[in-house]
């Protein structure tokens, strides 16, 4: 069997053993990239010859020693594109430093290896604003492996990567976990630095592991978290081991369910999943309480005011003159900006940086930014008030499975509602994760299905402990 | 809170996107269906202190000490147009 169909945790204990050299490692997974990659789509570049290098220089013994680890398009690795799915970033950019983030995984023996597909700046739920090819859902190819970070999750399932890196605004890391069938975690606000990661809507912005396991997703976890000086958003707190969370027994812990979150309008298959997934973690001495989150229906438009805002004032560094497409056709120099950025942008990075722009616009400031600020205060105080009752919250991670590519194509507003159970989560800065709960039956298919598992701030470990023991029950 | 029809071209300049004819009647019209559904907050009571954060973290400073940063030619590598060892954009003065 190829060693691209391996979890981290396996890989370790066969280079320990020295059964296996990193190098073995890295050649299956280019062969896999290589066979499977015209179809899936999940990787944008490669370059194997760097990959080998440093794979050859690695040191097993350090924690993640000789792990290739795929990397969403968006993180800076040196001398490495970084295109964000983007035409603005695909020409001509060479990522000079790398991201705190990628720095950390260096630091544990592991090889950033291959650049993977996502929509473009990271808006999108579907991979299909990518503006540099299509990724497919490997589970079913006529369907979107979901996004943003489509490329990083259909990689995983796909076997092309042993695990790979996401970034979550809304949903970017969950979401696709889910419609893929692998684990996706995405940590507090502020655990990991956002250094080097191409900023899209920076009070929400939070990196993560996509995984095949829950154990790979907690060991991963280990070596991307802690404070960066160069990142003053990120947290100055201690980082336990999160591998110790692993094992552990869920008897007596309070799973909240939300009324409003488990609502019609959702998937007949995914409610089903669902409901079946509270029934195991029952079996296995959890305890239901209903709980309420009464803003959850304002959630969705609160993000969609919050994420533009920022977004197009992070964006307005794309001018064509330090980095980026540059327009040939420009006479003088706001004809330069507006044609750079008209030419390097796709449309639905135009359509939010035009939202973005409007709310923050005189006259509307108020009515729009500062009422989003308010919700979003209304929506943590929700989760706090929640979280006095309950350990955990689970609900769906997506309301419904896999689309078929184009399906959401021309219905911007319809693919922004279907972020509903995930945006919250950003809003309030909590930790959450994806892990699969079984299949919904559409169209003939199986598709897979996520079970959502919401922790307290800096509450990770519980969410490992809860998501493991249901997923070796 | 009134849902205003977007004035497009106003928005696109501010925005610095040279929007053609066509995409501009899109964009309206998607973007005055986004608004329609966000005009929503209105109907809440929201008098809770805005959040520009989900965590309480303020005035972060670092120690006033030079450190290392790009040499001119990393800050250059990847800018479009160079000359003379500057970033390069149109003239601005006759």
């Amino acid at each position: 069997m190829s060693l691209a169909n391996s979890t981290i945790a396996t890989l370790r204990q066969r280079l320990l053993a020295k059964e296996i050299s990193p190098r073995d490692i890295v050649t299956d997974v280019a062969k896999a990239i290589d066979t499977q990659n015209a179809s899936i789509g999940a990787y944008l570049s490669w370059d194997l010859e760097k990959a080998l290098k440093e794979a050859d220089q690695a040191d097993v013994s350090q924690p993640l020693g000789g792990i290739p680890i795929g990397i969403k398009d968006n993180m800076n690795v040196i001398g490495e594109p970084c295109t964000c799915g983007s035409r603005m970033l695909a020409e001509n950019y060479t990522a000079p430093y790398d991201a705190g983030a990628i720095v950390k995984l260096r630091s544990a023996g592991a090889v950033p290896f291959g650049r993977l597909n996502m929509d473009e700046f990271a808006m999108g739920s579907s991979t299909e604003n990518s503006a540099l090819g299509v990724t497919r859902n490997p589970r079913d190819l006529e369907r979107i492996p979901g996004g943003s970070s489509g490329g990083s999750a259909a990689a995983v399932a796909g076997n092309l990567a042993i695990a790979t890196l996401g970034s979550d605004t809304g949903g970017s890391i969950r979401q696709p976990a889910a419609l893929c069938g692998c684990v996706g975690l995405k940590p507090t606000y502020g655990r990991i630095s956002r250094y080097g990661l191409v900023a899209f809507a920076s009070s929400l912005d939070q990196i993560g592991p996509i995984t095949k396991t829950v154990e790979d997703s907690a060991i991963l976890l280990n070596h991307l978290c802690g404070k960066d000086a160069r990142d003053s958003t990120s947290l100055d707190v201690s980082v336990p081991d999160f591998t110790s969370a692993l094992g552990k027994d869920i008897k007596g812990l309070r799973i909240g369910l939300p009324k409003e979150y488990f609502i019609s309008g959702i998937h007949a298959g995914v409610s089903a999943a669902v409901n079946a997934a509270i029934k195991k973690l029952e079996a296995l001495g959890a305890i239901p309480v209903e709980i309420s989150l009464p803003h959850t229906d304002v959630g969705v438009s609160t993000y969609y005011i919050i994420a533009p805002a920022e977004a197009s004032a992070n964006l307005a560094r794309f001018d064509g003159v330090r980095y980026g497409h540059r327009s040939a056709a420009a006479a003088d120099l706001m004809e330069h900006y507006m044609m750079s950025r008209e030419e390097g942008f796709g449309p639905e990075v135009k359509r939010r940086i035009l939202l973005g722009t409007y709310v923050l616009s005189s006259g509307y400031y108020d009515a729009y930014y500062l009422k989003a600020q308010r919700a979003r205060t209304l929506i943590r105080q929700d989760f706090e008030q929640a979280f006095e009752k309950v350990d955990v919250i689970v609900s769906p991670t997506s309301p419904t499975p896999a689309h078929k590519l184009g399906a959401l194509k021309d219905n911007p507003l319809a693919a922004y509602l279907e972020d509903i159970f995930t945006i919250p989560v950003n809003l309030a800065g909590l930790p959450a994760i994806s892990v699969p709960c079984g299949t919904a039956l559409e169209d003939g298919k199986s598709l897979p299905v996520g079970l959502q598992i919401i922790g307290k701030p800096l509450d990770e470990m519980t969410l490992i402990r809860v998501a493991d023991a249901f997923e070796k029950a | 809170m009134p849902s205003p029809q977007i004035d497009i071209h106003h928005i696109a300049k501010l925005s610095r996107l040279a929007l053609s004819e066509e995409e501009a009647v899109q964009y309206q019209g998607q973007l005055n269906r986004i608004l329609g559904h966000i005009d929503q907050l209105s109907t809440y009571q929201l008098d809770a202190e805005p959040s520009a954060h989900a965590m309480p973290i303020f005035d972060v400073i670092r120690p006033d000490i030079a450190r290392p940063g790009f040499t001119q030619e990393e800050a250059l590598s990847n800018a479009p147009r160079r000359a003379m060892d500057q970033f390069q954009i149109p003239k601005v003065m006759e």
